[in-house]
């Protein structure tokens, strides 16, 4: 199997789960046809696309001081409709008006993509999928106390080693699941 | 929101521009290509990851080691930091199940409204729903009453 080297050694976050992969008999398609390219759609959009999101929290972050994730937005927003104390906190009062701002700009800047660059497009994953995921991704962000922008960007920025825990179990167990998933003869 | 820089907003709507502008480029927005990555067939959104944390690092760097406090609200410039608990293992597992069924999460879950792909207002919804479950839960445990420190990020 020297495929797995190949795909261990610049990733070593995925050692382990390479290894797990690899032993399973389950998967050795999966590993056959990563041996031609890491990235057989190229490189330069995700390169690209990257360094724009890494630029538009900069900006903000470099006028206020926000590491601005998005998954709080979700507990700030819900302030405006429920009583519950945990939900009202100060510092998510302080904070729903812009997160709400934030998130709608965010949607705007992706519809200005898809206007000039783009076309709109809809996805094939199956709705239930988007439910239960949605929810879990709900509870998981907020008990984790961030997502893929506030721990896997913003936290590995900072060089914080929770972050890179928590990143380490959220990508280990998502490849986990979405291989389990796709195994299983789901898709997409 | 009285007491704000008056480019306070301002900066919000262009930071948020430019990220959803980013996250629609990169095709993160796409729950497909999302799950591409985690079945290990494209190895492109670490390359996404990797490039914007290299990005906010050189800010956070920067703020931290030569400018001291941010021009539109007097804050000094600090690291995203949180504090390590059992939470951040049990939250993060959580959330990489969701992750690895959905192939969506937030803020790729924001930029995805703006590519047209309206299906993913379920997975918002539900995101929604999942954090009030959370705090609905937590808030009935006797470990948060004394509102134990969340990260605001």
């Amino acid at each position: 199997m020297s495929d797995v080297s190949a795909l261990a050694s610049p990733l070593g976050v995925f050692e382990p789960i390479s290894r797990l992969v690899a032993a399973s008999p389950v998967f050795p398609s999966v590993l056959g046809a990563f041996e031609s390219t890491p990235f057989p759609d190229g490189v330069t959009h995700y390169a690209v696309g990257g360094t724009l999101v890494g630029l538009g929290v900069a900006i903000v972050y470099l006028a206020t001081a926000i590491t601005a994730g998005n998954s709080t937005f979700l507990e700030t927003t819900l302030s405006y409709v429920s009583d519950l104390p945990r939900f009202n906190q100060a510092k998510y009062v302080a904070s729903r008006d812009w997160r709400v701002v934030l998130a709608l700009s965010t949607v705007a800047g992706a519809g200005l993509y898809t206007f000039l660059l783009g076309s709109a497009w809809t996805t094939d994953v199956g709705l239930w999928r988007l439910a239960i995921g949605g929810f879990l991704v709900g509870v998981g962000t907020r008990v984790g106390k961030g997502c893929t922008m506030g721990h896997g960007v913003c936290g590995l920025g900072s060089g914080s080693r929770v972050s890179v825990v928590n990143v380490a179990v959220f990508v280990g167990v998502a490849t986990v699941t979405a291989l389990a998933v796709a195994a299983a003869g789901v898709s997409p | 929101m009285a007491d704000r820089h008056p480019l306070f907003y301002p900066v919000i709507v262009l930071g948020g521009l430019v990220e959803g502008f980013g996250l629609a480029y990169s095709q993160m927005a796409k729950p497909e290509v999302v799950l591409g990555f985690l079945q290990l067939d494209d190895f492109g959104l670490l390359l996404v990851m990797v490039a914007a944390a290299v990005v906010i690092g050189a800010a956070i760097f920067a703020g931290v080691a030569f400018l001291g406090e941010a021009p539109l609200t007097g804050t000094p410039y600090r690291r995203r930091l949180t504090s390590m608990d059992r939470n951040v293992l049990v939250g993060g597992a959580i959330f990489g199940v969701g992750w690895g069924l959905s192939g969506i999460c937030p803020g790729a879950g924001y930029a995805s409204v703006g590519i047209g792909n309206y299906p993913i207002l379920v997975a918002i919804a539900a995101m929604f729903l999942g954090a009030y479950a959370q705090g609905y839960w937590r808030a009935r445990t006797a470990d948060d009453a004394a509102g134990a420190p969340d990260a605001v990020e």
